[in-house]
């Protein structure tokens, strides 16, 4: 178990350098002008354009921009932004509002796909499970671009039953909204995935022995049901951890929530190279981690699994 | 593993990551009613020293925590503020003459030395300040920059041959001289510019030196200083100065609050979480007369919207294509039918906020006449195929397709929008020649004057005239003009110079931009003036 870990450890590093080089080349093959993107429309004088290329090193060659972003990088320096901000103190601020919000989506998902997916798994050609997979092929319908705003004008104007936007260093209300539409792209397919599993399950071997050994209905479904059925979920939570920040970028722009999805489409917007790349090393992490994680979680869910 | 117990703590690892992602930091809390202190949306600033300032987000905060040399009245005639007298007897040497009394927040008095340092920063080259432009007309300016020996190589530029500009001198305590390298007519206008405002002495940490975190609580002459530091992304928050020697305003504080989407700052004003938002997108233009009712308005500013002509694209060069094409342009409908009326149609080559401005200076050219059109277009045999370029990223598409539909419909050609991803994409082509077809531009005034249009959209060597276009009859008016001895005459030979771009149609007039605002019902006499800023001397709670 222990050298299970620490080989995947030493995979993650090399992943990590991996991304962080195509990252930069991708970024790098994107960049046309920044300090024209920068500005705008506004036309910019040589004077200007001349001390920024040098201040950025925009100038040369993609190796050794690399090379001043890396060497910075390893002595825990992301550099600045170019409006001169500290990408560190950019992330500093960002990092935590993200996982709040991702954490409250990834939460009220799995729970809603759970409970529910279990309860039509159960009793499947329900009123229940009809009206869930009528509900969740709408959701599933629905592109963020058209949810996120459509909640925020429904709920945060119209009805005014949560604040429109959330602002800086936002508390559990404010995020609610934004968690609930962040929330539902994930939530069809977990439930969906959830409900199958179940339903399988119940028809399995052991579920059959453990009636006939005359334990509870509670017990059966709670315990061995569910602990099978699991294993499908978590994996799917685990990658869907990826997909909540895709959408995070879309749902922090309309909701103004300056995390990480705010400053990646800044970054992307303005061609800022080194803020782009220094937020999605970061990313990068997380989602290798979070993966490390669900890979530990199946040996705790199923017995069968083994890590050597 | 054990099976159970590791289970048991994910649940319970769950529980506790729900119980602190719900529990850190309760909000900020509701205003109470009876402060004064007004929200007003704007966009994270790039920067906030005043000589790298050249966005409107950035000019927005810094009218609150500085009060300008001189402002525009409803003629957009410059008004000393600041300033006691600005008076020159040569249009070349200025003498400002400032207000005593006056004092930065941090209890610095207001003196020349604070105007002549805070200048010779922006001018320095290496510092690399946006606004840096506009102190060219100064003498000295070209001592402060320095040539790079070897381009984009390796080799550092040399440092520059001065670090302060000759031109400014200090007289005494109150008075100083700016020396202007040629006459100019306009000068005291263009001191308004944020770019002019002075700097304290806390700012510098040695001479030519910005104090590191300065910007981060940057201190100002104005009604208004920083609460705290600018937290970035969130909101910067101003509270009034105590014993302003100027216009006091008549709100005791703002909290600037920053918002990345137009249309997120609009829900709040909405749902009144904020007092005014001074542009509202153009997607909630249909719904914002009914969202706001009477706190819906509009008011003149200076944007210029137009299509340039590429200069190394030969079809277009015969005169007689370029008028065809511009009267096949209905902009009246353009502007009525996609801009839903917050923009007007132009017949003129500057903004109607600039005296000299003539309502139809362009003439029969610029109006809509499709069968004369046609006919002038197939006699000077045009092009049966036109591409306008725009950048994807402005929200230009639905025009740019309306105005290739009209120009289908009128001269019986192929029209088709190209969009390219960002403003500097579309500069990159027309610099490589590609045949990019019309460029789609707009300018925003930096000072209300006509040579602020005419110098760097249509002059030889302007700063924004990237079509290319050159007429030495016009670049010699344009410099009469800027070089005369009054006002009056200069406008003269300043609308002389249009004439001939009338005549020659280097650029296709299409539409004047219009501030459209809304606020709350919390605040009254909102106004929104030519460079899009609130005007926070005027409004009060309601």
């Amino acid at each position: 178990m222990f050298r299970y870990i620490v080989r995947r450890l030493l995979q993650m590093v090399l992943t990590f350098f991996g991304a962080t080089f195509l990252l930069y080349a991708l970024v790098f093959a994107n960049q046309e002008d920044p300090i024209q993107a920068l500005a705008g429309e506004r036309p910019i004088t040589q004077n200007v354009r001349q001390v920024l290329t040098e201040r950025y090193h925009l100038d040369d060659p993609f190796l050794t921009q690399y090379w001043y972003y890396m060497k910075g990088l390893l002595t825990g320096d992301f550099g600045t932004s170019l409006t001169g901000r500290s990408i560190s103190d950019m992330m500093a601020q960002a990092w935590p509002t993200t996982i709040r919000l991702a954490l409250m989506a990834i939460i009220i998902a799995a729970t809603v796909a759970i409970v529910a997916g279990v309860i039509s798994g159960i009793r499947r050609g329900s009123i229940f499970d009809n009206v869930t997979l009528v509900l969740t092929l709408v959701i599933l319908s629905l592109p963020i671009v058209v949810l996120a705003p459509l909640t925020q004008l429904i709920f945060g104007i119209k009805l005014g039953w949560f604040p429109p936007t959330t602002g800086a260093d936002p508390g559990f209300f404010k995020l609610l909204m934004p968690a609930l539409v962040l929330g539902s792209l994930v939530v069809a397919t977990e439930l969906r995935v959830t409900r199958t599993s179940v339903a399988e399950n119940l028809r399995s071997d052991y579920v059959r022995t453990a009636r006939a050994k005359g334990l509870s209905r509670q017990r059966v479904i709670g315990v061995h049901v569910l602990r099978n059925s699991l294993i499908p979920v978590i994996t799917l939570i685990g990658v869907d951890i990826g997909q909540l920040m895709a959408g995070a970028i879309v749902t922090e722009q309309v909701f103004n929530i300056p995390g990480v999805g705010f400053n990646l489409f800044r970054g992307i917007r303005t061609e800022d190279g080194p803020l782009v790349v220094g937020f999605v090393s970061i990313l990068v992490i997380i989602f290798l981690v979070v993966n490390l994680l669900v890979d530990l979680l199946y040996a705790a869910l199923d017995p069968r699994i083994r890590y050597e | 593993m054990l099976g159970k117990s590791p289970w048991k703590m994910a649940v319970g690892a769950t529980a506790i990551a729900l119980l602190a992602a719900g529990c850190s930091s309760g909000g900020s809390g509701g205003s109470d009613s009876a402060d004064k202190t007004i929200v007003v949306g704007i966009g994270e600033p790039q920067h906030l020293i005043p000589s790298n300032t050249t966005e409107s987000n950035g000019a927005e905060v810094l009218d609150a925590l500085f009060y300008p040399l001189i402002k525009f009245d409803d003629k957009n005639e410059p008004v000393e503020v600041a300033a006691e007298s600005i008076t020159s007897d040569d249009n070349k040497v200025w003498t400002v003459k400032l207000k005593s009394g006056f004092t930065f927040s941090n209890g610095e008095p207001v003196v020349a030395d604070n105007y002549i340092d805070a200048w010779n920063y922006g001018a320095y080259g290496p510092n690399g300040q946006n606004a840096a432009y506009f102190y060219e007309r100064i003498e000295g300016y070209a001592d402060l920059q320095s040539e790079d020996p070897d381009g984009d190589g390796p080799k550092e530029a040399p440092e520059p041959k001065a670090k302060t500009l000759t031109g400014l001198k200090k007289v005494d305590d109150n008075t100083f001289t700016v020396t202007l390298s040629a006459p100019f007519t306009g000068w005291k206008s263009v001191m308004g510019y944020t770019a002019f405002l002075p700097l304290p002495k806390a700012a510098f940490s040695a001479p030519g030196v910005i104090a590191d975190g300065f910007e981060e609580k940057i201190v100002g002459n104005g009604p208004f200083k920083m609460k705290g530091a600018w937290q970035h992304d969130a909101q910067i928050q101003v509270e009034k100065v105590d014993d302003f020697k100027g216009d006091v305003p008549k709100v005791d504080g703002v909290t600037y609050k920053i918002y990345q989407d137009d249309q997120a700052q609009y829900a709040d004003l909405v749902a009144g979480n904020l007092d005014v938002q001074t542009t509202i997108p153009i997607e909630s233009l249909a719904s914002a007369p009914s969202d706001l009712g009477d706190r819906f308005k509009k008011s003149p500013n200076s944007v210029f919207q137009f299509v340039g002509f590429p200069t190394f694209q030969k079809e277009f060069a015969n005169a007689d294509v370029r008028r065809a094409i511009s009267m096949a342009i209905n902009r009246q409908e353009i502007t009525d039918q996609i801009f839903l009326g917050s923009q007007t149609p132009a017949a003129a080559f500057v903004s109607p906020v600039v005296a000299g401005y003539r309502p139809n200076s362009c003439g029969e050219y610029c109006t809509y006449n499709p069968t004369k059109a046609k006919q002038m277009y197939t006699a000077a045999g045009g092009p049966s195929e036109i591409k306008i370029t725009y950048n994807a990223d402005g929200g230009h598409k639905a025009w740019v397709d309306a105005t290739c539909n009209q120009l289908k419909a009128a001269l019986g050609v192929n029209c088709t929008g190209v969009g390219e991803p960002k403003f500097a994409d579309l500069l990159t082509k027309v610099e490589k020649k590609e045949p990019v077809g019309l460029i789609r531009l707009g300018w925003i005034m930096d000072y209300p004057l006509m040579e602020n249009y005419l110098g760097p959209l249509y002059s030889t060597t302007g700063s924004s005239n990237y079509y290319g276009y050159s007429n030495p009859a016009f670049d010699s008016l344009v410099k009469e003009g800027s070089e005369a001895p009054t006002t009056e005459e200069a406008i003269k030979k300043w609308q002389q110079a249009e004439d001939i771009l009338a005549q020659d149609m280097p650029v296709i007039p299409l539409r004047f931009g219009q501030n459209v605002f809304g606020h709350s019902e919390r605040v009254k006499n909102v106004n929104v003036d030519l460079f899009q800023k609130l005007d926070l001397y005027k409004i009060e709670m309601a």
